[in-house]
C-alpha cells in the first residue's frame, strides 16, 4: 500500500528552483533513501512534504489524503514526521521533555509513558541525562535525542535529513543500527537523505538521485553499485 | 534599618509591576519575534473598562463598583480578549514578515487603542477609587508599608508561581517553551502554532490587566498614557534580561525597580530629578558589557 505519493512537485525559492517535476511513492514499512550531491534538492524534497516548504505545482498525498499547502503541524499530525538536517533539539529543554514536545498531538495518551520507558532502553544514554538541558549534549548523542523525539509522535513515517552529517562514522553504524531495528520492531516507513549513496547501498531498500532537482536515478539500492549512470549522476558526466 | 526595609518593599513593588509588565512582552517576542509596543495600551484599555465611557470631568465608574471576587476576573478577561483580538485583526496578517514590520504594526496598533480611549473618555485624567483600603499602611517590623505594595508583591510572586507552573508542568507550557525555541520544529512535532500564539496572547493580555488594576489602585487615576512609561521599562527589561529569556525578563524587571529606588533613595537631593538618566545610564552600561543580554538563553549556541 501506498503510504506516501509526491507527484510532480515543483519548488521555487524566489527564482531559483530548487525541484523540478519530482514523483515517488513510499510503501508501508518500505525504506527509501534519497541521495545526491549538494545542493540537488533533497532537503528541499523533505521539507516540501513536512510543509515547511510550499510546492509550487503538483501534489502531495499521505495515506490517501491530500496534504498538499497544509501546515506542517497538520502533516505532522498525518503521521509524518521529519528530523531535519541540524537536528534542532530544544537546547534549553531537559531531554525527557524534548522527547515528550511530539506527544501533544497523540490520541493514545495512556502509551505514551510505556513509549518513553522503551525509548530510553534504546538510548540508554539519554536515560541517564533525562534532566539535562539538551543543548549539553554531543552531536551523536542529540541526533539520537532527535530520532527518540521523532518516535514519540508515533510517526508511519519518519523521515530524516542527512543522519550521518558531522558525526565519528563508529557513531553513524550505531545510528544505522538502531533505525534498522526500529523499523523492523515498529513497522515504521523510513525516508532517509543521504549525500552519499554508500550508506544507502550498505542498509539496503530504495535509492533514489536526485540531480539539479530532478529523480535521474531510481531503483534498489544494492543494484545501484553496478550501475555506470550512479557516477554520471554524481558527477555529471555523460548526456544528462 | 526600617529605611532599608522600607526601601526593599519600594524596590519589590516596583519592580513587581515591571517583571509583570516584561513578561507579558517576553511571552509574545518568544513564540513569535514580536516586540509588542500595544501592550501599554492594552494597560490603559483595561483601566478605562472600568468606567462608563463620556468626556465629563467626572468619572462614571461602571465595573469598577464590582466586588472584588467579579472585577478582577472580569478585567482579566477583558484582557485577555483584547490581546487575543489584536493577534486575530492585526498580528496574524503580520506572522514571517520581518521582525521590524511587526513592530510598527504593534505601533500602529497602540495608536488605535489610544485614540478610541480619547474619544471615548477625552484626555482627561479621571479619577477611580478602587479599594481605598488597601492604601493604608501596616506596620511591619517598625516600618510603615502601604498594603498595596505588600498585596502587590504577592500577586506577583503568585502570577510567578503560577506560570511557572503552567510552563513546567503543564503540556500546553511545554509546547510553547518549545515554540519559543524553534518555531518550525515545535510545527513539526505537532504543535499548533495558532494555539500556542493564542495562548500566548490570552496570558501577555490578562498580565496587563492585572497591571492595570495595580496602576489603578495606586494612582487613583485612570490616564491614557498610563501604560507606557512601564512599557518602555518592560520593554527594557526584556532586553536586558535576554531576548527570548523569560527568566530573564522578569529578573531584569525586578533589577530596573531595584535600580530606581535605590538611586531615588541614594543619590544626593539634586540629582534626584535626574534618576532616570541614571537608571538609563546603567542599562547602556549593562548592554555594552552584555550586549546579548543578561541572561540570554544557552539555546542561542547550540552545539554541532
Amino acid at each position: 500500500m501506498t503510504l506516501l505519493a509526491v507527484d510532480d512537485i515543483t519548488v521555487s525559492y524566489g527564482r531559483l528552483t530548487a525541484l523540478r517535476g519530482v514523483t515517488l511513492k513510499i510503501d508501508e514499512g518500505e525504506i527509501l533513501f534519497v541521495t545526491g550531491p549538494n545542493g540537488a534538492g533533497k532537503s528541499t524534497l523533505l521539507n516540501a512534504i513536512a510543509g515547511v516548504v510550499p510546492a509550487g505545482s503538483g501534489s502531495i498525498i499521505i495515506d490517501g489524503a491530500r496534504v498538499t499547502g497544509n501546515s506542517p503541524e497538520d502533516i505532522a499530525r498525518r503521521g509524518f514526521s521529519l528530523v531535519p538536517e541540524g537536528r534542532n533539539v530544544f537546547g534549553a529543554l531537559t531531554i525527557e521533555e524534548n522527547l515528550k514536545v511530539g506527544t501533544g498531538m497523540r490520541r493514545d495518551r495512556k502509551r505514551i509513558a510505556d513509549d518513553l520507558e522503551s525509548i530510553y532502553e534504546e538510548f540508554p544514554m539519554l536515560a541517564e541525562r533525562r534532566r539535562t538541558p539538551a543543548g549539553m549534549l554531543s552531536g551523536g548523542q542529540q541526533q539520537m535525542l532527535v530520532i527518540g523525539r521523532a518516535l514519540m509522535a508515533a510517526p508511519r513515517i519518519m523521515a530524516i535529513d542527512e543522519p550521518s552529517l558531522g558525526l565519528a562514522p563508529k557513531i553513524i553504524d550505531q545510528v544505522y543500527e538502531i533505525l534498522v531495528r526500529l523499523r523492523a520492531q515498529r513497522k515504521l516507513t523510513l525516508l532517509i537523505v543521504e549525500q552519499s549513496s554508500t550508506r544507502a547501498m550498505m542498509t539496503g531498500g530504495r535509492m533514489v538521485l536526485i540531480r539539479g532537482g530532478r529523480i535521474v536515478l531510481e531503483g534498489a539500492a544494492a543494484d545501484m553499485i553496478k550501475d555506470d549512470r550512479l557516477k554520471q549522476a554524481y558527477f555529471g558526466f555523460g548526456d544528462h | 534599618m526600617t529605611d532599608v526595609l522600607q526601601i526593599v518593599f519600594d524596590a519589590l513593588s516596583l519592580g513587581s509591576l515591571y517583571a509583570l509588565g516584561a513578561l507579558g512582552i517576553a511571552l509574545i517576542f518568544g513564540v513569535m519575534r514580536l516586540v509588542n509596543f500595544a501592550h501599554g495600551d492594552f494597560i490603559a484599555f483595561c483601566v478605562f473598562a472600568m468606567l462608563w465611557p463620556s468626556i465629563d470631568a467626572a468619572a462614571i465608574v461602571f465595573a469598577g463598583r464590582l466586588p472584588f471576587y467579579l472585577l478582577i476576573p472580569l478585567l482579566l478577561l477583558i484582557g485577555a480578549v483584547l490581546s487575543i483580538l489584536s493577534e486575530i485583526v492585526v498580528f496574524r496578517r503580520f506572522r514571517n514578515t520581518n521582525p521590524a514590520t511587526m513592530m510598527i504594526a504593534s505601533f500602529a496598533l497602540g495608536f488605535v487603542i489610544r485614540h478610541l480611549l480619547l474619544m471615548l473618555y477625552s484626555s482627561r485624567p479621571k479619577s477611580i477609587t478602587l479599594w481605598p483600603s488597601l492604601g493604608l499602611p501596616v506596620e511591619f517590623l517598625g516600618a510603615h508599608i502601604p498594603m498595596l505594595q505588600v498585596v502587590t508583591i504577592m500577586i506577583t510572586l503568585v502570577v510567578l508561581v503560577v506560570l511557572v507552573l503552567f510552563l513546567k508542568r503543564t503540556r500546553y507550557g511545554l509546547e510553547m517553551r518549545a515554540a519559543a525555541e524553534n518555531f518550525t520544529m515545535a510545527r513539526m512535532l505537532g504543535v499548533r502554532a495558532n494555539g500556542v500564539i493564542l495562548l500566548a496572547f490570552a496570558i501577555s493580555g490578562m498580565l496587563a490587566a492585572a497591571i492595570g488594576l495595580i496602576l489603578a489602585t495606586n494612582s487613583g487615576t485612570a490616564d491614557i498614557g498610563m501604560g507606557a512609561n512601564v512599557m518602555l521599562i518592560a520593554f527594557i527589561a526584556t532586553v536586558i534580561g535576554g531576548l527570548g529569556s523569560i527568566p530573564g525578563a522578569v529578573a531584569a524587571g525586578f533589577l530596573i525597580g531595584a535600580a530606581s529606588v535605590v538611586f531615588q533613595a541614594t543619590l544626593p537631593h539634586d540629582a534626584r530629578v535626574f534618576r532616570d538618566a541614571f537608571v538609563y545610564g546603567a542599562v547602556i552600561v549593562v548592554l555594552l558589557v552584555r550586549p546579548q543580554g543578561l541572561f540570554a538563553p544557552k539555546s542561542a549556541k547550540q552545539r554541532v
